[in-house]
């Protein structure tokens, strides 16, 4: 196990350092002069090349790769070549926060309904029930998030004005605004993972049944509300709780639409601005860190699946 | 006295496409307390949809539509589904087939069987589970505190059954029913198996039914017997009757096609012509009147009645006074082989210490310091194949045959070794071989369900060898000719070529798949278990078909098989493998008879005869394939001969025993022959 773990970090690592060149190589191709991008059109020759300098823009590319790669691992991410040069470690990392809370608040809201109705489809499967919930959860995931999104804000912001419309509250504010902020964006990114996650437990539980450890279970005269909760639950939900742990990834940093829809501080917003304002530093760090966290969530994935099914070993 | 099962005139339907066809057609049995009870019927007879029906126990599109199931008095079509949950695992229990799949993956094996008494007899959960660790010591597992906490897919299938019997057992159910228990484990495994049963259904005194097509397993085990047949009962009788003065037409000829050790490759195999009747075009007569060898027009036109008569025996058929008292005969003589040529002198196939071992570091492996763990599948194995004969190769799964043989045929890399077919050096790499080394070589699989494509056609999987294999220079015609010579080479009509595997039955694919096979004029075809998916009256076919294409096509088989009897029909050299290495090989004749070595005896004494009187031979094997290998002889932690430390320390001497006759054993020939000697004669 220990073993299967520092086999595992050490490819995590391998991944991170390839796609860390790859990341780097794009930012190079990126049209545009940095010092001139920083200091204006009318800058003088001379501050720009001092600027060039200082930046470390005139040593060879292979260099400067590994200077941004030293750096970024010891912490020292550099500075924001936008909004007065701000040091982009405590940025990125306060918007880290506010996406893992959404991401988390997301996963509370959708996992527990989700599965319930998939599991309530697989077992009624092909009757009305079944339909309905089908229905219901594909025409959902049908409609894209800024559809929704700007729904909920209609309904539940604007027109009851139970919620707010956007989540700009300091981090300071208190949790209950913080959750109050929240609530729209995570059922927005709710109703995109409810529609996967129910089709995936159905289907888990259909395949279940028809095992023929079932008949056995039923055939030692186990009560069949006993026979669903102690042999079929545990074996159907395995690839269900893969693509949640997965999906985790893509809450951190995928949720670039939602964010931007209700103006969420999170790292998804921070990428567009980065991007929109050639902010070539920041917009490394934040890809660095959406990746790192998809690794992670893939990883978390791969030990929670081995965990829940004894067939897995990790060698 | 009550029996314990008493079926009236049971009728059984399926729903299938929205239509209701009949299953089970007016099957009355009867098991009485104490007795074994054998249940014995081809694939799609309907035995274990009876066996289920019997538990009262129907998939979600089946009812009963006519007729009831008395247990022990009792109608169980009245009983509620609440008082069904309280007669399932504790008066009827299920010994399933495939116990691994039978098994809750994800739970722990002693939390399963105490399940059973936690829910029956009101045990504490602990109190159950240390119920449950007494009934692994009770089937018999060696370790039952360390078995009882380890998940179904950690036992090898042996142990996966003994948990499953140890969980219908511990209840002291009245009636078991055992749905092909062995059916996927290895002889020798059987065997064990099989004798538990026989204490343990004694030692409670249950009543057993037992679901089997294995006539020799039946006849070993059961006191009666009922033979079923298109869902229909043929006939029932003590165990001796059915055997040894069979009255049915069918039960004559079922038993006359198994192939059986002593019958050498001289012969030729009775078979039943035709298949078995499907399930929407039930006949108005009797149900096996289209394969009956001696079907009057009466038969065709009316349903026999199933009629008691002396002797406790009941018998379904028109005929049974003339089959009873002599009058007719069915001949079931296996037949001289007058196709039969003796094989060549020169070599189709020769392999040198062939090599090749699975688990070795990947270059992921060697970057993350990993020591996968190795196995030696196939280690230092050397071969020769006369050319026009047949090399049969035999051991338990595990025994490297089957690698072996993807070695040969290229779908694995030998680590090392060296091959010639033909004379011509065969590289171990496939991509190196010529097209006509490809073309040399072909092999048939196990199971043609896997292996034909379902979304072509049968001509046009024949036709695809052809082009890829064959004459580039073939016209459109010239294969459409060579597919339906093919054909018919395999006794199919030349119009299957337009039809779908779907539409076919399980001999019919796998007359396709050798009809591929030999499509390329192949000097040696590969057959891994051609026939093991195949019911017995299929097999014989498939058998005596192989054996014509030996002769008319001019190729060689090597033959892998677990049936000892299979391979002892087709083939004029054996060779017996264990763990990677021939352990002995030589004549059929001769490796079956003493001297042998202890293993080959061991597989020879497991071999279940179908003949109810004959002796029940003494050698079992214990344990399983030993995990790591062992030192000295590899054969040594399972040996029941034995001899002493060198058999530890010592790898054997490989002896020649006579006319090619070898074997690799510390004991010396003539001491083995001694040993060996107070065996029963095996049939």
């Amino acid at each position: 196990m220990l073993r299967y773990l520092v086999r595992r970090i050490l490819l995590l690592m391998v991944t991170l350092l390839i796609t860390s060149a790859f990341i780097f190589a794009l930012t190079q191709v990126i049209p545009g002069d940095v010092p001139r991008l920083i200091l204006g059109r009318d800058a003088p020759p001379q501050a720009v090349e001092d600027l060039r300098e200082r930046l470390g823009l005139n040593q060879p590319v292979p260099q400067q790769y590994i200077n941004w790669l030293m750096g970024f691992v010891t912490g020292d991410w550099g500075t924001s070549f936008t909004g007065g040069s701000a040091p982009i470690r405590p940025l990125v990392m306060e918007r880290l926060g506010n996406s893992m809370r959404l991401a988390l608040l997301t996963l509370i809201i959708s996992v527990p309904i989700s599965i319930a109705l998939g599991v309530i489809a697989g077992l009624f499967e092909n009757t009305w029930i079944d339909s309905l919930i089908s229905i219901l959860t594909l025409s959902v995931v049908g409609l894209p998030e800024f559809v929704t999104g700007l729904i909920l804000i209609n309904v539940f912001a604007l027109g009851f004005g139970w919620l707010p419309a956007s989540a700009t509250a300091p981090s300071t504010a208190s949790v209950g605004d913080w959750l109050r902020q929240l609530i729209l964006p995570a059922l927005s990114a709710s109703f995109v993972l409810m529609a996967y996650v129910v089709r995936m437990t159905r289907a888990g539980i259909i395949d279940e049944l028809k095992k023929p450890y079932v008949r056995t279970a039923i055939l030692k005269g186990v009560p069949q509300r006993q026979v669903i909760t102690r042999h079929v639950l545990r074996n159907a939900l395995l690839p269900t709780i893969t693509v949640i742990a997965v999906s985790f990834g893509w809450l951190i940093g995928g949720l670039v639409v939602i964010e931007n829809v209700f103006s969420f501080p999170g790292l998804g917003r921070l990428m567009t601005n980065a991007v929109e304002r050639k902010d070539i530093p920041l917009m490394q760090a934040v890809v660095m860190v959406t990746i790192f966290f998809f690794a992670i969530a893939n990883l978390a994935a791969d030990l929670l699946y081995a965990l829940l099914n004894p067939r897995i070993r990790l060698e | 006295m009550t029996p314990i099962i008493q079926a009236e005139h049971l009728y059984l339907d399926y729903k299938l496409n929205d239509q209701w066809v009949n299953a089970l057609h007016d099957v009355s049995l009867i098991i009485n307390p104490l007795e074994i009870h054998g249940l014995v019927g081809e694939s799609g007879s309907g035995k274990s949809t009876l066996a289920l029906a019997l538990m009262n126990y129907l998939a979600p599109n089946a009812r009963i539509s006519k007729g009831s199931v008395l247990f022990d008095g009792t109608d169980l079509g009245t009983q509620s589904p609440r008082d069904m949950r309280g007669i399932w695992g504790r008066l009827i229990s299920l010994v399933p087939q495939d116990s691994l799949a039978a098994l809750n993956p994800s739970q722990r094996v002693g939390d399963q069987i105490a399940e059973v008494t936690h829910l029956h007899e009101g045990l504490s959960v602990k109190a159950a589970r240390v119920q449950a660790i007494e009934m692994l010591r009770r089937v018999k597992i060696a370790n039952p505190e360390g078995t009882a906490k380890r998940y179904p897919h950690e036992l090898s299938g042996g142990m996966q059954q003994r948990v499953t019997i140890a969980m219908a057992l511990s209840t002291r159910p009245r009636l078991l029913i055992l749905d092909e228990p062995t059916t996927a484990l290895d002889v020798t495994t059987q065997a064990v198996i099989i004798d538990l049963f026989r204490e343990l259904i004694h030692d409670n005194q249950a009543a057993a039914l037992y679901v089997s097509h294995n006539l020799g397993l039946v006849a070993q085990l059961c006191d009666r017997v009922t033979v079923l047949y298109g869902g229909e009962v043929m006939a029932s009788a003590p165990v001796a009757d059915i055997f040894q003065r069979p009255i049915h037409p069918y039960t004559i000829s079922l038993l006359a096609s198994l192939p059986r050790l002593t019958e050498g490759t001289e012969t030729r195999l009775p078979t039943i012509e035709g298949t078995a009747p499907s399930l929407t075009g039930r006949p108005r007569g009797c149900v096996f009147a289209s394969r009956c060898p001696v079907a009057l027009p009466l038969c065709h036109e009316q349903k026999p009645p199933l009629e008691q008569i002396e002797g406790e025996r009941w018998v379904k058929c028109h005929r049974w006074r003339e089959m009873d008292s002599g009058e007719l005969m069915i001949d079931t003589a296996p037949k001289a082989d007058v196709s039969a040529a003796p094989p060549h002198a020169s070599y189709v196939l020769t392999a040198e210490d062939m090599r090749k071992a699975f688990g070795k570091p990947s270059l992921l492996d060697r970057l993350t310091m990993r020591q996968p763990k190795v196995v030696r599948a196939v280690d230092g194995v050397s071969l020769r194949l006369l050319e026009r004969s047949t090399l049969g190769l035999v051991g338990e799964s595990g025994s490297g045959k089957t690698t072996l043989a993807r070695l040969i045929v290229g779908l694995e890399t030998a680590d090392s070794g060296t091959m010639e077919l033909l004379h011509v050096h065969l590289p171990n790499k496939l991509d190196q071989r010529t097209p006509e080394l490809l073309r040399g070589l072909q092999m048939i699989f196990q199971n043609p369900n896997d292996t034909l494509n379902p979304y072509q056609t049968v001509g046009a999987q024949i036709a695809r060898t052809l082009k890829r294999l064959g004459d580039r220079s073939l016209s459109r015609e010239q294969i459409k000719a060579r597919v339906v010579e093919l054909l018919q080479a395999v006794r199919l009509p030349a119009d299957y070529a337009n039809r779908y595997s779907s539409e076919l039955s399980g001999g019919e694919k796998q007359r396709v798949a050798i009809a591929r096979a030999f499509s390329t004029h192949p000097a040696l075809v590969l057959a891994d278990e051609p026939t093991s998916s195949l019911d017995v009256s299929v097999q014989s076919v498939i058998l005596n078909l192989l054996k014509d294409l030996r002769t008319q096509q001019g190729a060689s088989y090597l033959l892998i098989s677990h049936d000892l009897n299979v391979v002892s029909y087709l083939a004029d050299w054996i060779a017996v493998m264990y763990l990677g290495e021939v352990v002995e090989e030589g004549p059929p004749a001769v490796v079956y008879t003493a001297p042998s070595h202890p293993y080959t005896e061991a597989l020879v004494s497991a071999i279940p005869t179908p003949d109810p009187t004959a002796q029940d031979k003494r050698i079992r094997l214990e344990g399983d394939l030993p995990v790591e290998l062992p030192t000295g002889c590899r054969f040594h932690t399972r040996c029941p001969r034995k001899i002493g430390a060198i058999c530890e320390t010592d790898v054997p001497p490989y002896r020649e025993a006579g006319a090619g006759h070898m074997i690799r054993c510390h004991i010396p020939v003539d001491e083995l022959a001694r040993l060996q000697q107070s065996l029963p004669e095996t049939t």
